[in-house]
């Protein structure tokens, strides 16, 4: 779909015509990230992390494919082999380093990205199926990333195969032997590290499927803006190509600075040192925490320490900490308001700013130890948490008035809009 | 519907987050903060140590990390094992190549024999790794290879522990729960306090410097502290270097792109 003023591929040059009749693909990317493409004007740099997240998959997948090839995934030697990596192959530590901190920004890219969803009202109707797809492709990169954490097989690799799949067993009945066939055995060893291997392969082109099937559906309705308004003419849209092209062009740059800057200057910085020492069963290490970007759910999982009547305190952790994802799937229905962009909605504003704050919160105490003050100030921030998803949202929509919306996009970067004098006097 | 469900959710959620924090809260109004000697005595931020790999145009210093070397080879090498090493490595040190074949026939090898298939003792070669150390005593010598990597604080933490040795504070030497245990050995940089290695650069002049410097224990500690960020991190020159080209190149597409994007959007106000 596309909206009527759309440019057509027009291929001029015979080669390509001859291709365009039998397998119309350049048509397909003109239309989809090229001149074809009809785009809001006003978005703003929010936008841009869309873009950025694509970006940082293929990072991960080439730097990923090349690392592949030099890791041996078998306990017994997958930490030297990535030590051999570091140190004997070619260009083997940018490859590694890349890596890692390839998977960081692309989290931080896509909190951004998923965020601006939350104050943008993206999720909303008729955007519902790029939001439940985002939502898929978020699960599937934490499954992703925890895979990969574990194939070094250094202490917190390990340790961190033993705490995640220990959440399983925090369910009744079938618990302990679901853990014992996600690892392959009672403790994670060569069959767990074999099989992440292979999944951690495997799902980054699920992801990308995804990505496709999320750009697909996006292209139906076409990119929200920051006014929430749809588009209404032609006037309120600029193709994809140059104009989009060109802006995305330069944050990119951008983004490779700052990868850069972690890449080659600090990185380690965003890893933990117990990963450098090789995984021992026999020892567990003083502060198990996961990478940063687990951290506010981490603080979640360990906020539940009370059974609640017949529910142990672990199984309501491992539930709260599903749920405050899965709860993700639900806001287009939750949030009733009609007026998408958090802009124009005075109250939801105001709770959008404290969920920003209450996660970082959360991520703050996910990283401090288990003991108070931290449980505390987890505990208030889960309940916020909670609150703001379940209650606050489907409340806040219902009682809230939402202040006057621009007639057109046109009207909200220009000041007036030629159609909405027109349709004010008809 | 959804929506009440939803609130219904949320609310079974909130109240056994509120038992919780009603219970451990009631724990934290009796008890307070936590305490253990560890919080009170552990110090957490280790002494300053400044070297020439430090920082974005950081290179090694060659003749430290010989010095370095010559520590853990007459000190550390005892207890500690170095495998990620390869004696060709020590190139990078500023070794010859003989020198190097040199270092590596000093140590004995055990290695399949490639006419009897057996496994046999044999010089070591430069293609060899620095080999496994056998230990009798307390304790587990962890391996050094990576060791200022592995720890919290680096380098410095590195330095700050085999300096920081000192006798253990009344209010724990008193207290025969807290008392250091006999055979371990009190230093305020270990996490716990007590370390069961012994206090390896006990006397200056343990190690002779063939380049004049004189082997304080605190000049030996700085040493061995720099050698072990090479033996972690050997590849740190080429990644600082590709690093500087990489951000400059970057800013430089980052301001023509920049240009071309104002200039594509010059005239559309958005």
């Amino acid at each position: 779909m596309s909206f009527p003023w759309a440019k057509q591929y027009t291929p001029s040059h015979p080669a390509m015509v001859w291709l365009d009749e039998r397998l119309p693909l350049p048509r397909l990317i003109y239309g989809a990230v090229g001149a074809g493409y009809e785009v809001p004007r006003n978005l703003n740099y929010f936008w841009n992390f869309g873009f950025m997240a694509g970006l940082c998959l293929v990072i991960q997948i080439v730097t990923g494919i090349v690392l592949a090839m030099h890791f041996a995934p078998n306990s017994a030697i997958a930490f030297d082999s990535t030590e051999h990596i570091m140190r004997d192959v070619n260009w083997g530590w940018l490859m590694r380093y890349g890596h890692s901190n390839g998977a960081a920004l692309f989290f931080a890219v896509i909190y951004l990205h998923i965020f601006r969803g939350f104050y943008y009202g993206s999720y909303k109707a008729p955007r519902e199926m790029i939001w439940l797809l985002g939502v898929v492709i978020f699960l599937l990169m934490m499954a992703t990333a925890f895979m990969g954490y574990v194939l070094p097989w250094g202490q917190m690799s390990y340790w961190a195969a033993q705490v995640i799949t220990g959440f399983f067993t925090a369910f009744p009945l079938i618990g302990d032997g679901l853990k014992e066939w996600l690892l392959g055995g009672f403790a994670p060893d060569n069959a767990t590290l074999n099989r992440f291997f292979s999944l951690h392969f495997l799902l980054p082109f699920v992801i990308l499927g995804v990505v496709i099937l999320h750009i697909w559906s996006l292209h139906i309705p076409g990119s929200s803006n920051p006014t929430g308004v749809e588009v209404k003419s032609k006037a309120d849209t600029v193709p994809f190509h140059p104009y989009y092209t060109a802006k995305d062009g330069w944050t990119v740059g951008l983004f490779m600075v700052i990868y850069g800057l972690f890449v080659f200057y600090m990185p380690n910085s965003m890893g933990h040192p117990d990963n450098y020492i090789p995984a021992n069963p026999m020892q567990t290490p003083a502060h198990i925490v996961p990478e940063w970007y687990f951290w506010p759910f981490y603080a979640i999982l360990r906020s539940f320490t009370q059974p609640l009547l017949f529910i142990p305190g672990k199984l309501m952790g491992v539930l709260a900490m599903f749920a405050a994802i899965l709860v993700w799937f639900i806001m287009p229905w939750l949030d009733r308001s009609p007026v998408r962009s958090a802009k124009f909605r005075p109250l939801y504003r105001k709770f959008f700013w404290a969920l920003v704050v209450d996660v970082l919160v959360l991520g703050y105490c996910g990283v401090s130890p288990p003991e108070q003050p931290y449980i505390l100030l987890a505990q208030l921030a889960t309940i916020y948490y909670f609150a703001h998803f379940f209650i606050i949202v489907p409340l806040v929509s219902s009682i809230e008035r939402p202040e006057p919306l621009p007639f057109s996009i046109t009207e909200a970067v220009l000041g007036h809009d030629g159609q909405a004098a027109l349709a004010a006097k008809g | 519907m959804i929506r009440i469900f939803s609130i219904l959710a949320g609310l079974f959620f909130i109240v056994g987050l509120l038992w919780s924090t009603a219970v451990d809260t009631l724990a934290f109004a009796t008890d307070g903060l936590p305490t253990s000697p560890e919080k009170e005595f552990h110090i957490e931020h280790p002494k300053a140590l400044s070297l020439k790999s430090d920082g974005p145009f950081g290179k090694f210093d060659k003749e430290q990390l010989q010095r370095g070397f010559g520590v853990y080879r007459e000190v550390c090498a005892q207890c500690h094992s170095l495998k990620q090493v390869a004696y060709r490595d020590l190139a990078a040190l500023g070794y010859s190549e003989n020198a190097i074949k040199a270092i590596a026939a000093k140590t004995t090898i055990n290695a399949k024999d490639p006419l009897s298939g057996e496994m046999k003792d044999r010089p070591g070669l430069p293609a060899d790794h620095f080999p496994p150390v056998v230990y009798g005593g307390k304790g587990v010598p962890p391996d050094l290879s990576l060791i200022t990597k592995a720890r919290e604080g680096g380098a410095p933490y590195v330095y700050s522990l085999l300096t920081g040795y000192a006798a253990q504070p009344a209010k724990l030497a008193n207290n025969p729960e807290t008392k250091t245990p006999d055979g371990l050995h009190y230093n305020p940089y270990f996490a716990n306090l007590n370390i069961a290695m012994v206090p390896p650069l006990a006397a200056d002049g343990l190690v002779t410097y063939s380049d004049g410097t004189v082997a304080t224990k605190d000049q030996m500690a700085k040493d061995v502290s720099a050698f072990l960020v090479w033996t972690a991190e050997p590849k740190l020159e080429a990644r600082h270097q590709t690093g500087f080209m990489w951000v400059g190149l970057m800013l430089f597409v980052t301001v023509l792109s920049f240009l071309a994007y104002r200039n594509v959007w010059s005239g559309t106000k958005h």
